[in-house]
């Protein structure tokens, strides 16, 4: 039985270091498409021509030359488009997942470490704000705020504040009701000094797993935002756009929802594998 | 009379929720600048015409005033009109409940069922290769939201392996004997099993896609409790009377294990809730979240705060509901 369990243990920790490796590395191609996008797309993302509609990829019969993952209706390259959707992914997944970890810990620590009024106000903000549909609530927001990439953001920081909050908070009246904290309270630190350099490093694994749960979520947002035709514009090259479209046409050309689709999918299971994995990583009771 | 006081409290954190959804999308919606009815009117219209229909709907007042007036009328069963509908709030949310309701619920018991299946299958087979494939599964289940789950289902049920319909909630050239919007308990009802089988066709992806998600939670801590109460001595006992694995695991284990689940799928039966929005707009269903969609996208201010109202409403019962359930099932509250 001891022994069994060592094994399920240590075969718990090799599949979670697969997965780390493996998010980590799709996560790498991701990073680079969307730095070398210019240079290493095959076709600009937005030229259109409209003699070269729902051309299927390379390997297909009738397929055009160049077009190695055919073309959209409007005859705009797939492939160009997804690498090109590469960039506006990874900015709304660092700087809305950024944001709103900044945003939603600090509400959190705050809420769970001063607890008084404080912790009130803010969870009774957490308990209205789990009261919203969260998708219905993005897509007015950005109705709201009109069309863009600072909109989408605005809007993720908006909603998902409360994923950061909710946990935070909780760890940190964990870690204030532990002794350490109250030593060095008894030594004369003050409250914010106690908060920034005794409670936020024992809670910094936690947000660090969030943030990278977040960065996917900030991705599905941008791409459901895209889907309802609220992104950035209905040119720009989106992972959602280029699925809403492909969903409308899937009957005539299924390669433009099948790759962009492929794409977020892998995407956004490296973010939460990533994260899954980090978890086990700072899991003490696995390590 | 503790107990009382408990429910008072709740029922009053409750209304100071819901109130306070009620005025951050009103003035969300009203900081937009613009006005709302000139979107509606034709091109000819004269400013005196915009004039007349802003007084009508009460755009002209302040938001606080407007406020008042709205929330005078909500406490009197009037959430005003709609303005591309011009009809009732109240009708045209309520006639589309119905199938977001269906909706949700069938998604709760798919999930119900396929995550409590994994959890035994999962803990039947234990420390084996069973158990990891249900793990690895899980994890992709857990890690993928229910609209990817829905774009996926719709390339491979209904393009690829025609099976099922993606689009609407009923054949449009069916006709329909209803006297209700509950299409699937009204079909049975009726015993129209010929209606039931196509609004089951229509709605068994959009249903599965916001399903996967929750099983997957289901089933992960399912197992998890499952697991922990297998060690148990009263559970080890019932195998040393000789009872076989399936035995201990659904009549002795389960009964133990369940409780933290049902909490946990109250919670998450909100979230599916809320995924209902961008789920019927993908399967185009016509159900309150693609009405609330268009809404947005319309600027019906009227039509997108009765709809956000009612979602918070049903969110806030959900988990008053699950919280009622837990003290009714859990034998320490109960004889606390």
């Amino acid at each position: 039985m001891v022994s069994s369990g060592a094994d399920a243990r240590g075969m718990i920790k090799r599949r979670a270091g697969v997965k780390l490796w493996l998010s980590a590395g799709w996560l790498a191609v991701v990073v680079l498409a969307a730095l070398l996008a210019p240079w290493i797309a095959p076709k600009d993302p937005l030229m259109q021509d409209l003699f070269l509609g729902r051309m299927p990829p390379a390997w297909v019969a009738g397929a055009e030359p160049g077009y190695w993952l055919g073309t959209d209706s409007l005859g705009r390259d797939v492939f160009s488009r997804i690498l090109h959707g590469a960039r506006i992914a990874l900015t709304v997944a660092v700087v809305a997942g950024g944001i709103t970890c900044l945003v939603g810990a600090t509400l959190g620590l705050m809420a769970g470490f001063l607890r008084g009024w404080v912790d009130v106000v803010i969870s009774r903000l957490i308990d209205i704000w789990m009261a919203f549909p969260p998708v219905l609530f993005s897509i007015l927001l950005v109705a709201v705020l009109g069309p863009g990439l600072h909109s989408i953001i605005i809007a993720i920081v908006v909603i998902d504040w409360t994923r950061f909050a909710r946990v935070v908070r909780a760890e940190a009246m964990g870690q204030g009701a532990m002794d350490y904290v109250a030593s060095a309270q008894v030594a004369g630190r003050g409250r914010l000094s106690t908060m920034l350099t005794e409670i936020l490093p024992n809670v910094l694994p936690t947000i660090i797993v969030l943030l990278t749960l977040e960065m996917g979520i900030a991705v599905i947002v941008e791409a459901i935002l895209s889907f309802v035709n609220l992104s950035i514009s209905t040119d720009a090259p989106t992972w959602g756009g280029m699925i809403a479209e492909g969903r409308t046409s899937v009957h005539q050309a299924w390669w433009v929802l099948v790759f962009p689709l492929i794409t977020l999918f892998l995407t956004v299971l490296a973010f939460s594998q990533l994260g899954e994995g980090l978890k086990d990583r700072f899991d003490p009771v696995l390590r | 009379m503790q107990l009382f006081r408990a429910v008072l409290l709740r029922l009053a954190t409750t209304a100071v929720t819901l109130l306070g959804v009620a005025i951050i999308v009103f003035v969300v919606i009203r900081v937009v600048p613009g006005n709302p009815i000139a979107m509606m009117l034709p091109p000819g219209a004269t400013d005196a015409d915009v004039a007349r229909l802003t007084a009508q709907y009460g755009f002209d007042k302040s938001i606080p005033h407007q406020f008042l007036i709205w929330a005078g009328g909500v406490l009197r069963g009037d959430f005003g009109l709609s303005i591309t509908a011009r009809q009732p709030v109240l009708d045209l949310v309520l006639g589309r409940l119905p199938a977001t309701l269906e909706l949700s619920v069938m998604a709760l018991v798919m999930a119900c069922l396929l995550g409590g299946v994994a959890a035994l299958t999962g803990t039947r087979a234990r420390e084996g290769a069973g158990e990891a494939a249900i793990d690895v599964a899980n994890g992709m289940a857990l890690s993928i939201p229910d609209f990817l789950w829905g774009l996926i289902l719709v390339l491979l049920f209904g393009v690829l392996w025609p099976l099922f319909h993606i689009s609407g909630r009923v054949t449009p050239s069916l006709e329909l004997p209803f006297v209700t919007n509950f299409y699937l308990f009204e079909s049975v009802l009726r015993l129209r099993f010929d209606l039931w089988a196509d609004i089951v066709s229509h709605m068994f992806l959009p249903a599965l896609a916001l399903a996967i998600p929750l099983a997957a939670i289901i089933g992960q801590l399912l197992k998890q409790s499952l697991k922990e109460t297998m060690h148990l001595d009263y559970v080890t006992l019932a195998r040393t009377k000789g009872y076989g694995e399936n035995h201990v695991i659904l009549r002795e284990a389960l009964r133990n294990a369940i409780l933290p689940t049902l909490t946990l799928v109250g919670v998450q039966f909100t979230f599916l809730i809320g995924g209902t929005v961008i789920i019927e707009r993908l399967f185009s269903y016509e159900g309150l979240g693609n009405m609330a969609i268009d809404a947005v996208i319309n600027r019906d201010l009227p039509l997108i705060q009765g709809i956000v109202i009612l979602f918070a409403v049903i969110f806030t019962a959900v988990n008053l509901c699950v919280d009622l359930l837990y003290a009714v099932l859990n034998p320490r509250l109960r004889h606390g």
